[in-house]
């Protein structure tokens, strides 16, 4: 499954996600148990050889399941896509192997951020995970992150806000995020 | 990775009854120019506009200073400065 969400997109990702899960495992279910049972059953009917309207109603369905499933994820893509006024600009630069951060809105804070570790890892540390210095972002605010690398390809990824962009050198990849939970 | 910061956006903040005054966050603005995940060229062109606009209007100018704000929050401070140095040693490839 995935992460609990800690961004209103990626609460609406999990919930079409779970939405379209649920459709899929009755169509399996409805449809295995008829090939099984279908399967399994020694009865013979010499003079069935077509039905027009089952064939009608195995079509109309399936459309029907097809419009529940399109409405949402059309709904979801475009509200993906929403633009946005954001609050404050976090510039996230990747090196080998670090990330530093700038937050150049009013004071020039530059920071660089490494990783934990195993060995110097303390008690209720994230391991592998947790680096010295976190990015702190706002809370209930809209956040740019401009994302970009200053030697080779790396990639930002923040998996329960359903974020996840390339960062390329000579490019900033612009990830737009509303911060609703702490933590 | 998120902490409570004080107030976000919305009206002007005022003095405040309590200790806490009301601050303002804000950066650059979203430019329909530049819709779309692709920010390198925002970044570029605000450089660019507040030098050219420096040069046509001189360093005093009030208005000049909207694109500074805006390639500071944009710009990663690397590329800034290696732009700088490109201009102070006259090799700088854009169009002033």
């Amino acid at each position: 499954g995935f992460q609990n969400a800690s961004s209103p997109l990626m609460e609406q990702l999990i919930f079409f996600h779970d939405h379209t899960l649920t459709i899929l495992i009755l169509i399996i279910s409805i449809v295995g148990f008829n090939l099984f049972s279908t399967m399994h059953n020694t009865n013979i009917d010499q003079h069935m050889m077509e039905s027009q309207g089952l064939e009608l109603f195995w079509t109309i369905i399936p459309s029907f399941i097809l419009i529940f499933i399109g409405l949402p994820s059309i709904r979801l893509l475009y509200l993906l896509d929403e633009v946005y006024n954001p609050a404050i600009t976090i510039k996230t630069i990747g090196h080998q192997w670090y990330w530093s951060y700038e937050y150049s809105d009013f004071i020039n804070l530059e920071f660089d951020s490494y990783m934990i570790p195993s060995n110097e890892m303390e008690m209720n540390m994230f391991r592998l995970i947790d680096v010295d210095n976190r990015m702190m972002a706002p809370l209930n605010s809209q956040v740019r992150t401009l994302i970009t690398a200053a030697d080779v390809l790396h990639s930002w990824t923040v998996p329960s806000m359903g974020i996840k962009a390339d960062a390329v050198p000579g490019r900033l990849n612009q990830v737009n995020f509303y911060t609703n939970r702490p933590g | 990775m998120s902490e409570e910061g004080a107030a976000a956006g919305g009206a002007a903040g005022e003095g405040g009854a309590g200790d806490v005054e009301e601050f303002v966050l804000e950066t650059a603005p979203f430019d329909p120019r530049f819709p779309n995940q692709n920010q390198t060229k925002h970044c570029y062109t605000s450089f660019l506009d507040h030098k050219r606009c420096v040069k046509a209007r001189g360093e005093e100018f009030a208005a000049c200073d909207y694109f500074r704000r805006v390639y500071t929050s944009l710009c990663p401070n690397a590329w800034v400065a290696k732009w700088e140095e490109q201009i102070q040693a006259g090799t700088f490839p854009g169009n002033i």
